[in-house]
């Protein structure tokens, strides 16, 4: 590539948003011209209409295909094969079982200890830089955090000098290094730290918010009932915040569902730390296996639905109560 | 106000430049040269006004370049621009792309697995009789039909390796007396002997290769399945007329393991058996220039990572400081058998350019052009083995060429991509870590794709 098809390249995106920005402002000047002649039924209709366009063309009919694409063979006929497959073999059902696992984990660990220290540090000298150090992470892609977390794990043998922290400890205090990235099942949990450490700033921010909105009143008619730290902690401030610690639980939910990077970075999925996002692009674009691919996608999709049902249900309930 | 909004102007209007700018330091402006070019040799390709041939495959850095420079002046002579786009993410997306119609024009495939899918697909156009009557006059039968889906030959070989070197010092060799085996059993008798010396193990392997970690073991089985039973029981297993988990594949498993699941054989330099899975290819054959281990099984291609640091600091040679002979027989007097890989150029787009181009890159003129480059081989016959750039490379043409050699190709690659690139790399991963021959065989087996 020359710089003259670069500056062809950058015109032409250029070009592209100037007449989407020019559509849009004709339909909206178009729009506003109807308003008072009673047509706001039209109005919607107009207004409704890329987004429905664009959601159906790049969420609905792939969601679609990818449901019946998980239902056919290579030569695209009707199977349940795939589904067969998921179930019966043995290094499919580890990732199911390993997808669990994560889900389990992950979520709880990071509102804990998000939640414990966004009350730990909550009104402390310096609250601010606290709250930095542990939100940081969030900051680094998954993939970067792959990448600086291997490098931590990375094995020498014994004799050899060790350039993973991890074993560089376990040498100091005189220990045998160990591969952590192969030992089953170690190798997972130690992959599920590296989530926590990402999303327990997430956490710990959106918790702290929560706990400052939480009325003085409440806390000091607490103090004057005579209640301890711990009892004002799981009988005010718990209750003050149970909807903050329901996003916080299935927003961290969804997103270790979809976990792929991390995975992807640090193992390949190999020696049994393979998970359904990172197996499905494996078996759908390196294996060629499109429907066990997509199979895996539905599966996920189905392993999402109810997170997001309950998360919409507490919010409305939430809502009622206001 | 008015200033605020002025620097505001010019902050955006900077930061757009340095975008500009550090986009345009990735693009590698090329000086336009060969104003003096032989044109001759191209005639036959004809001349095009405004044609782009534009082509994607694996190929990245040093070797894009080599490849590029090698179609220059037919580019120059013919006419056609050629822009070539080299993805290590290719072979995942190009079956994506075709779907959806963006595929490139061309499309330099390295598995005949991935070639037969997508002609499955319906996406390809079968090779012209220019492109086929290269072919028939420069290859031979087995490449041609690698070529071939169900009776259609679609594309013609490109570029080559050989698998299946075992790398040595020749120094270690002369001063310990030791012989290049010629039968497997020398092989085994030389390792036990390296092995009693005691100052150090044989073997050194290196499996890591990130998500395809294990490929390097897939080698070594085919190898052994060659070798042990011959070319049409390797056909068989790699097209499934026996299933994955026949005796004979346990049998080459076996013999395999006799090495890589020894603690005495491996890992020279590096740790135990289990090491071989975090050790990364490119780097485990190292330790023989240290005298930690004598043996690396790898392809022709390890040439090059003997120097990791570039340079010529370690000379690959028949006397310098490492050379590589090939697995040898099972027995004394059979044929030489070797594995290799090989690149295919598909079509997406029926155009008269695009077949020029493909005819061109199918001629013994491009073969001789791009192995005089260095760094590769290709199995043309039409190649002159002293273009290669280095001894082993020149051996390996011969070899490619002799007519007596029994070819196969890598049987990962023609295997479906479940196994060729899923189960069989994680099955000699977990067989390595400790799993038995049979419940290996057995599990890469039953992911054996249905239709």
């Amino acid at each position: 590539m020359t710089t003259g098809d670069l500056i062809g390249k950058i015109l032409q995106v250029v070009i592209g948003l100037v007449v989407f920005a020019a559509i849009v402002g004709l339909l909206i000047f178009l729009m506003g011209r109807r308003v008072g002649k009673k047509r706001s039924w039209w109005q919607l209709l107009w207004f409704l209409l890329p987004a429905v366009l664009l959601l159906a063309v790049g969420l609905v009919w792939p969601a679609i295909r990818t449901t019946g694409l998980a239902f056919q063979d290579n030569a695209g006929n009707f199977s349940w094969d795939n589904f067969v497959w998921m179930f019966t073999q043995p290094s499919a059902i580890r990732t199911l079982v390993n997808t669990v696992v994560w889900v389990l984990l992950v979520p709880t660990f990071s509102t804990a200890l998000g939640l414990a220290y966004a009350v730990w540090i909550d009104k402390s000298r310096g609250e601010k830089y606290y709250k930095a150090l542990v939100f940081m992470p969030m900051a680094i892609s998954f993939v970067g955090a792959g990448i600086i977390w291997r490098f931590v794990y990375e094995y020498r043998s014994a004799g050899r000098d060790q350039i993973g922290l991890l074993n560089a400890f376990v040498v100091a205090f005189g220990g045998e290094p160990v591969q952590w990235m192969q030992t089953d099942p170690i190798n997972t949990v130690l992959l599920i730290v590296v989530m926590i450490w990402i999303q327990t700033g997430f956490a710990m921010v959106v918790l702290s918010a929560a706990i400052k909105g939480i009325p003085t009143e409440q806390i000091e008619a607490a103090m004057l009932d005579g209640t301890n730290p711990w009892q004002r902690f799981s009988n005010v401030t718990v209750p003050g915040i149970r909807g903050a610690l329901v996003v916080v639980l299935t927003t961290i939910s969804i997103a270790t569902l979809k976990v792929f990077d991390i995975v992807r970075t640090m193992t390949g999925g190999n020696f049994n730390t393979s998970v359904v996002a990172n197996e499905m692009y494996v078996q759908a674009f390196r294996a060629s296996e499109v429907g066990r691919g997509s199979a895996l996608a539905v599966i996920l999709f189905l392993l999402v639905i109810p997170i997001v049902i309950y998360n919409v249900n507490i919010l409305r309930k939430q809502r009622e109560i206001r | 106000m008015r200033v605020h909004r002025r620097g505001r102007l010019i902050a955006a209007a900077a930061g757009v430049g340095v975008a500009a700018l550090a986009l345009a330091g990735c693009t590698g402006d090329m000086e336009e040269g060969g104003e003096d070019v032989d044109c001759s040799e191209y005639e036959e390709y004809g001349t095009f006004e405004d044609a782009t041939v534009t082509i994607g495959g694996t190929i990245l850095d040093l070797e894009a370049d080599r490849l590029v420079e090698s179609w220059s002046d037919f580019a120059t002579c013919t006419g056609i621009t050629i822009d070539y786009q080299g993805s290590s993410e290719f072979e995942a997306q190009i079956a994506v792309l075709a779907e959806g119609g963006n595929a490139p024009d061309i499309g330099i495939v390295p598995q005949p697995g991935l070639l037969a899918r997508l002609a499955q697909g319906g996406w390809l156009i079968p090779a012209s009789e220019g492109v086929e009557a290269n072919v028939d006059e420069f290859w031979s039968e087995d490449w041609k039909a690698y070529g071939t889906y169900d009776g259609t030959f679609y594309a013609a070989p490109l570029m080559a390796s050989i698998k299946g070197y075992i790398w040595y010092s020749p120094t270690e060799f002369e001063e310990n007396g030791w012989e290049i085996p010629a039968t497997l059993d020398d092989l085994t008798a030389l390792s036990q002997d390296i092995a009693d010396a005691g100052d150090h193990k044989p073997w050194c392997v290196g499996l890591e290769s990130g998500e395809a970690t294990g490929w390097p073991g897939t080698d070594w089985i085919e190898d052994y399945v060659l070798r042990l039973h011959g070319p049409d029981v390797y056909d068989q297993w790699v097209t499934h007329e026996i299933p994955f988990n026949d005796p004979q594949i346990v049998e080459a498993f076996d013999a395999v393991g006799e090495y890589l699941k020894n603690d005495d054989m491996v890992n020279g330099g590096i740790g135990d058996v289990s090491t071989q899975i975090s050790e990364a290819f490119q780097t485990a054959g190292l330790p023989i220039l240290d005298g930690e281990c004598s043996l690396h099984h790898q392809a022709s291609f390890y040439e090059t990572f003997w120097n990791p640091e570039g340079g010529d600091e370690v000379t690959v040679a028949s006397n310098g400081d490492i050379f590589g002979f090939l697995l040898p027989p099972a027995d004394a007097g059979d044929p030489l058998s070797v594995t290799g890989g090989g690149e295919f150029p598909v079509a997406f787009r029926d155009a008269e350019e695009v077949e020029a181009v493909r005819t061109f890159l199918s001629s013994d003129t491009w073969a001789n052009n791009r192995v005089s480059l260095g760094g590769v081989i290709s199995a043309n016959t039409g190649v002159d083995p002293e273009n290669a750039s280095s001894e082993l490379l020149v051996q390996s043409i011969e070899i490619l060429q002799d007519p007596e050699t029994t070819f196969r190709f890598d049987g990962s690659d023609l295997m479906p991509g479940a196994v060729g690139a899923a189960s069989f790399w994680t099955g000699i991963v977990e067989w390595v870590g400790g799993a038995s021959t049979q419940s290996v065989v057995d599990e890469i087996e039953a992911s054996w794709p249905a239709s």
